[in-house]
């Protein structure tokens, strides 16, 4: 009896590992939006067919779209660990609990997160310094403004929105330091109509420019109807505002994929932290409008360039927040985890933060 | 001054899509029928909509194979509930997600695709009005068509034979039946106009509200539009009334962020389904207010005695 079951355990030790060797690695995704947004999820899903090109027949690949925040996400992320996956990437904020419940139940899969912050010895996170790219938007929105009224539509108060629209109005108010920033929340990544209306109102109450951080081309296409400059976000977005729209935020996940994958095959993974800024190339602008005017284009490209090389930094001091107490002084810079914590508004963003 | 026609303006536009659908789920409910899937129906709408004017034809084309759809999602709901017997309320429930998740994987091709927003058709002199033109008279072809819709199933309802027969049907359907009204097809009939109906609201969305393509982009309007017909008490410029009110909850909430006051968003976004509440306890009160509102036979099974 005892050696029946020596002799099957080994057996199957020994299947197991030569099936480690002769299997390709079974990786799975998992996107908050449909991967034909266009947008978000779609860069996310380029990433994974980045390295399904980097790695053929050694990588099998499968995702998952449009699974809704909170307690889908975790049924979802652990159906696909019973699939045999073992490397998922969660690319939402709101999958940031269900991830870490499931990765703390299955040790063996590796999992990154995008755009959270919580860590385990087999989660790792990534996210891209959006913010810096909303430094070189401000800049052109300042140059833009005439009404010094610039409007914006946010998704959810969490503080990499926060950060977004505050280093978008340092920038702004850089330029401009009269302008004010609106911000409507449409509690939602991707709706479209709801965004919509959010760009429409604040059109009405004197906005000129018209930023977002939500997945939908909507304010783009409102903005195009009313006239009115936009900056565009996750993809180029410009064929729904081919007058009016500037530039907007792109996510570039290709090279952070396909290094990941490679780590887990080559066994060298560890978790780990990645936020790369526009240096890294996992955050870009889209190409500019031929309207914008070249003063605006160069002092864009500036400051672009000057972020890229480390002499411009986005939060650096003074900095002022919203009740005029200062967060950071003259000469200092605002560190990483004042940055993923933050959750207050800069001078000259109207309105107070939703808790 | 223009600003509050701004604003007055984007709560009509608003509440356009409700109305479509309100309106149509109105007339299937006074005959008996309670149909849970208007959202299906919207997005089946929206999307065929969509597709068929991106696809280079007229936009009105688009509207009236949008009315076509959304009647067609409906007529599946009509054979199972009506022939089939199938009980109405879980029917709907899964004629919603199947309409969400049909219209997702017809519209995949159709993402990303801007489209030109359907033409304003301002009526010529009196959309030279000072405020009430831009306010009421320069709007595109869908709007005019709501505000016609409702005066048309008002007059049905109230002064037609027809309508009356349908009102019949809705309240005693043994009696109507007793009578001789062919209940099943009467109420088919409506079903159908329902769905069609609420085509029409979905194409709203994808043709003139938002000229794009989303998967469910309807993002929760058909359960607005059910709770509005209940808080219309079945009445069509109640419900016409009621739609404005609903937009305007939703746009008062985006004004009220964008002017900086501290009203949490998750609250207004409550508004339209708790003042349906209080409407529904103010009409239940007692037994002659509900047999005065709501049609008797709403949702019950009809078993014809042959």
């Amino acid at each position: 009896m005892n050696f029946a079951k020596w002799a099957l355990a080994l057996a199957m030790l020994a299947g197991t590992a030569g099936a480690a060797q002769a299997d390709p690695l079974k990786a799975a995704w998992v996107y908050v939006g449909p991967v034909s947004d266009h947008g978000y999820s779609f860069q996310h899903d380029q990433g994974r067919k980045a390295a399904e090109a980097a790695f053929g027949d050694k990588l099998q690949t499968t995702f998952v779209e449009s699974v809704p925040e909170g307690a889908d996400a975790e049924r979802v992320i652990n159906q696909l660990v019973k699939d045999g996956n073992k490397l998922i990437f969660s690319t939402s904020f709101g999958f940031m609990n269900a991830t870490l419940k499931v990765a703390q139940k299955n040790p063996d899969v590796k999992f990154e997160h995008a755009t959270g912050y919580k860590r385990a010895d087999n989660m790792s996170t990534y996210s891209a310094r959006f913010y810096e790219a909303r430094t070189v938007l401000g800049t052109i929105a300042g140059k833009m403004t005439k009404s010094g009224v610039v409007g914006y539509v946010a998704s959810i108060p969490i503080p990499e929105v926060v950060s977004g629209i505050n280093a978008f109005t340092i920038a702004l108010r850089k330029v401009r330091p009269d302008a004010v920033v609106k911000v409507i929340y449409v509690n939602s990544w991707y709706d479209p109509g709801k965004e919509a209306a959010a760009a429409k109102t604040l059109i009405d109450q004197g906005a000129d420019v018209i930023a977002q951080h939500t997945d939908s081309p909507a304010p783009v296409q409102t903005a195009e109807e009313r006239g009115v400059w936009s900056f565009g976000q996750s993809s180029d977005m410009s064929r729904f505002g081919p007058k009016h729209h500037l530039t907007g935020v792109i996510e570039n996940w290709n090279e952070y994929t396909v290094q990941e994958v490679k780590a887990v095959m080559d066994g060298t993974w560890k978790s780990h932290d990645t936020w790369g800024g526009l240096a890294s190339g996992m955050v870009q602008l889209a190409p500019f409008n031929p309207a914008m005017p070249k003063d605006v284009a160069d002092a864009a490209n500036k400051v672009r360039e000057d972020i890229i090389a480390g002499r411009l930094n986005s939060f650096a001091g003074p900095i002022k927040d919203q009740d005029g107490k200062e967060v950071a002084a003259a000469g200092k810079t605002l560190s990483d985890a004042d940055i993923l914590g933050m959750k207050y508004y800069v001078e000259g963003v109207q309105g107070s933060l939703p808790k | 001054m223009t600003e509050t026609v701004a604003i007055l303006v984007s709560m009509i536009l608003a509440a356009a899509p409700l109305l479509f659908a309100a309106l149509g789920e109105l007339i299937t409910e006074k005959s008996g029928v309670l149909n849970l899937g208007v959202e299906g129906m919207m997005l089946a709408g929206a999307v065929t909509g969509f597709a068929v004017t991106a696809s280079g034809h007229d936009p009105w084309l688009g509207v009236i194979a949008a009315a076509a759809a959304g009647a067609a999602v409906a007529a599946i709901f009509g054979v199972l509930t009506l022939l089939l017997l199938a009980n109405q309320v879980a029917t709907g429930l899964a004629l919603t997600m199947f309409g969400i998740g049909l219209s997702a994987l017809v519209g995949k091709p159709f993402v990303g695709i801007p489209l030109e927003k359907l033409p304003a058709l301002p009526i010529p002199l009196l959309g030279r009005i000072p405020f009430f033109g831009p306010l009421l008279f320069q709007h595109d072809g869908m709007i005019y068509l709501a505000v016609l819709l409702t005066l048309g199933v008002h007059l049905f309802l109230t002064r037609t034979r027809a309508g009356l027969i349908v009102r019949a049907v809705g309240e005693n359907h043994d009696a109507a039946h007793a009578l001789g009204y062919p209940v099943r097809l009467i109420r088919f009939g409506c079903v159908l106009f329902g769905g069609a109906l609420a085509g029409l609201g979905g194409a709203y969305l994808s043709l003139a509200y938002t000229p794009m393509w989303a998967q469910n982009m309807t993002a929760g309007r058909g359960w607005i539009a059910l709770a509005l017909v209940v808080f219309a008490t079945w009445k069509p410029w109640r419900v016409l009334a009621g739609a404005l009110l609903f937009g305007g909850f939703t746009m008062a909430q985006l004004h009220a962020q964008g002017l900086g006051l501290a009203v949490p968003p998750e609250f207004l976004a409550m508004l339209p389904y708790l003042a349906t509440m209080l409407v529904l306890v103010a009409i239940s009160r007692d037994a002659t207010r509900i047999r005065l509102n709501a049609p008797a036979c709403i949702g019950k099974l009809f078993h014809p005695d042959d």
